[in-house]
């Protein structure tokens, strides 16, 4: 049978996504036992049993100096900026979105600029972000706003044009306003594809929170790696890596299970 | 009678593309006429004029003496090939969509009793085009027979003054074609409709319609073939069993015709 229509059931998806994950974990505790065998003080490839004792200090043991515990502390200052700049871009991705790609005077009139804006580099934005807004949260959460927002906001706008003529035109002979266009028949429909940009751009949204906190905070994921790769931690920087995939992960599994959720008649072959 | 829709020297161009000259028509309400002619002679160019998506060149166009606004709105029903029903809401939701947009206009919702009224109103409608057991089933959920009725039912809750059909059956297979077919007849006399139908289908066209339509070019220059647009060629008025009485009268302008030939009507007064 050829490989393009092999069907693989549930379990052996489940047991075929698993064993590529295991390979490299074995990989890695194969190279990592090597290197202890040679040097037991080897800071490259620390074995689990050094992470895992690296890591209490920060997970249950206050900070001697702040008084907090750090590993909670950084989640919950990460996941503040992160939540804040995702919840911005959403909400201005939807807005904008769906204006920009309904209404041909407003699309005439910021189309370009939203394209311009897209294409600058958000990191080459981080200067001015700091300058102007200062060290604190707002520049950060401005980051992932200014790297995400436009992207999303053209995507759904693009979702928005696309939507088939007819029915446009035909809401309009059943009676509705533009209004009641927007709110009944656009945005409903750009509801999964909203979603759908937000999922795609959590990737590049973690990569702004990372980067904006590699350079100037006091508490964060990115900033305790980038404080403790100082010292050449490895038994800190690879638990802290695997717990913002695990975050990164949950929250793309949250977006799936919402949009099904909202809007189930988009999701119609997956039933 | 006089003409409830009326078309006088409409021309439709699009830069120096020429796709519809001279088009005089007039409908008489109740009437329903079918729209047949070659792929690119203006069907839907003409269609989309009385619906309002697109403005004439020049000429009017005039519902019952008032002239059309080049813009969609309720008096005009349409239903589409394909995409004309909302694939976000249900069936029920789609019906209802028409009565809430024109009872609610904030929110576009209806609540507590008259959405109740405007539910039972629309599983009547839905009763009339067979849907009576699918209220709950989102588009994708259905083959394309039940879609269209659908969208037909959408469209009737609205009682358009005209109802606009573009190639509504073109999608479907034959067998569901004919049920359509009886159907929409149905709902022509029953509800009293004014029907205008695109159609590829020439025995479609004559089978449902009780005037039909033909577009084409009159004439044609080989070496600019964009400058000369389509017209009416052939106006063919059909006196069928059963058809209400209002609508076999023929536009004015055809009566002279009539006497010529029995069973095609050339206009040579428009110089169509």
């Amino acid at each position: 049978m050829r490989w393009v229509n092999r069907r693989i059931g549930r379990t052996n998806a489940l047991l075929m996504g698993i064993v590529p994950i295991l390979l490299l974990l074995v990989l890695y505790l194969i190279l990592a036992a090597e290197r202890n065998a040679i040097n037991p003080a080897d800071k490259i490839l620390p074995l689990p049993g050094a992470m895992i004792d690296a890591m209490r200090g920060l997970v249950f043991e206050r900070d001697q100096l702040s008084g907090r515990y750090l590993f909670w502390a950084d989640t919950l200052a990460s996941l503040q900026r992160l939540g804040l700049g995702i919840a911005i871009s959403t909400a201005s991705a939807l807005l904008v979105g769906l204006v920009l790609g309904l209404l041909p005077p407003v699309r005439a009139t910021f189309g370009m600029l939203v394209t311009g804006v897209a294409v600058i580099p958000p990191i080459a934005l981080l200067p001015i972000l700091f300058i102007a807004f200062g060290l604190g949260e707002t520049a950060k959460v401005a980051l992932i706003v200014v790297g995400i927002a436009p992207f999303m906001i053209r995507d759904v706008a693009g979702h928005v044009g696309e939507l088939p003529r007819e029915q446009i035109i035909k809401a309009q002979t059943l009676g509705a306003s533009t209004w009641q266009l927007m709110l009944r028949v656009v945005l409903p429909q750009a509801m999964p594809r909203l979603i759908q940009a937000v999922r795609l751009s959590l990737g590049p949204a973690w990569v702004f929170l990372i980067s904006a906190e590699a350079i100037a905070a006091d508490i964060g994921l990115g900033y305790r790696i980038f404080l403790v790769r100082r010292y050449l931690a490895m038994d800190v920087i690879l638990p802290y890596v695997a717990w913002i995939a695990i975050l990164a992960a949950v929250a793309d599994l949250l977006l799936v299970w919402c949009s099904r959720r909202m809007s189930s008649w988009a999701h119609g072959a997956e039933r | 009678m006089s003409a409830f829709l009326s078309l006088r020297d409409v021309w439709v161009e699009y830069g120096d593309k020429v796709v519809l000259e001279r088009i005089n028509l007039d409908i008489a309400e109740g009437a329903f006429v079918s729209v047949i002619g070659p792929s690119g002679a203006g069907k839907s160019s003409l269609l989309r004029l009385v619906l309002g998506q697109d403005a004439p060149t020049r000429g009017s166009i005039t519902l019952d003496g008032v002239p059309l606004k080049p813009e969609c709105d309720s008096n005009r029903g349409v239903v589409f090939q394909r995409y004309s029903v909302f694939p976000h809401l249900t069936v029920l939701d789609n019906t209802v969509f028409g009565l809430e947009c024109e009872r609610s206009r904030f929110i576009g919702r209806l609540f507590g009793a008259s959405r109740r009224a405007a539910i039972a109103e629309a599983e009547e409608m839905l009763q009339a085009v067979g849907l009576g057991d699918s209220l709950h089933l989102y588009p994708a959920q259905m083959s394309g027979g039940m879609q269209q009725r659908l969208a037909i039912a959408q469209a009737l809750i609205k009682r358009p003054r005209i109802l606009l059909l573009d190639e509504p059956f073109g999608a479907l297979d034959p067998g569901i074609r004919n049920d359509m077919h009886k159907l929409i007849t149905r709902l022509w006399s029953d509800y009293s409709l004014t029907v205008m139908m695109v159609t590829h289908d020439i025995g479609e066209a004559f089978a449902l319609g009780n005037r039909v339509l033909t577009l084409d070019k009159w004439r044609h220059d080989p070496h600019a073939p964009q400058r000369y647009g389509a017209t009416v060629v052939y106006d063919l008025p059909l006196t069928r069993k059963g058809a209400p009485a209002a609508d076999t009268a023929p536009a004015p302008h055809e009566e002279a015709d009539r006497e010529e030939s029995l069973s095609i009507t050339i206009d040579i007064i428009d110089n169509n």
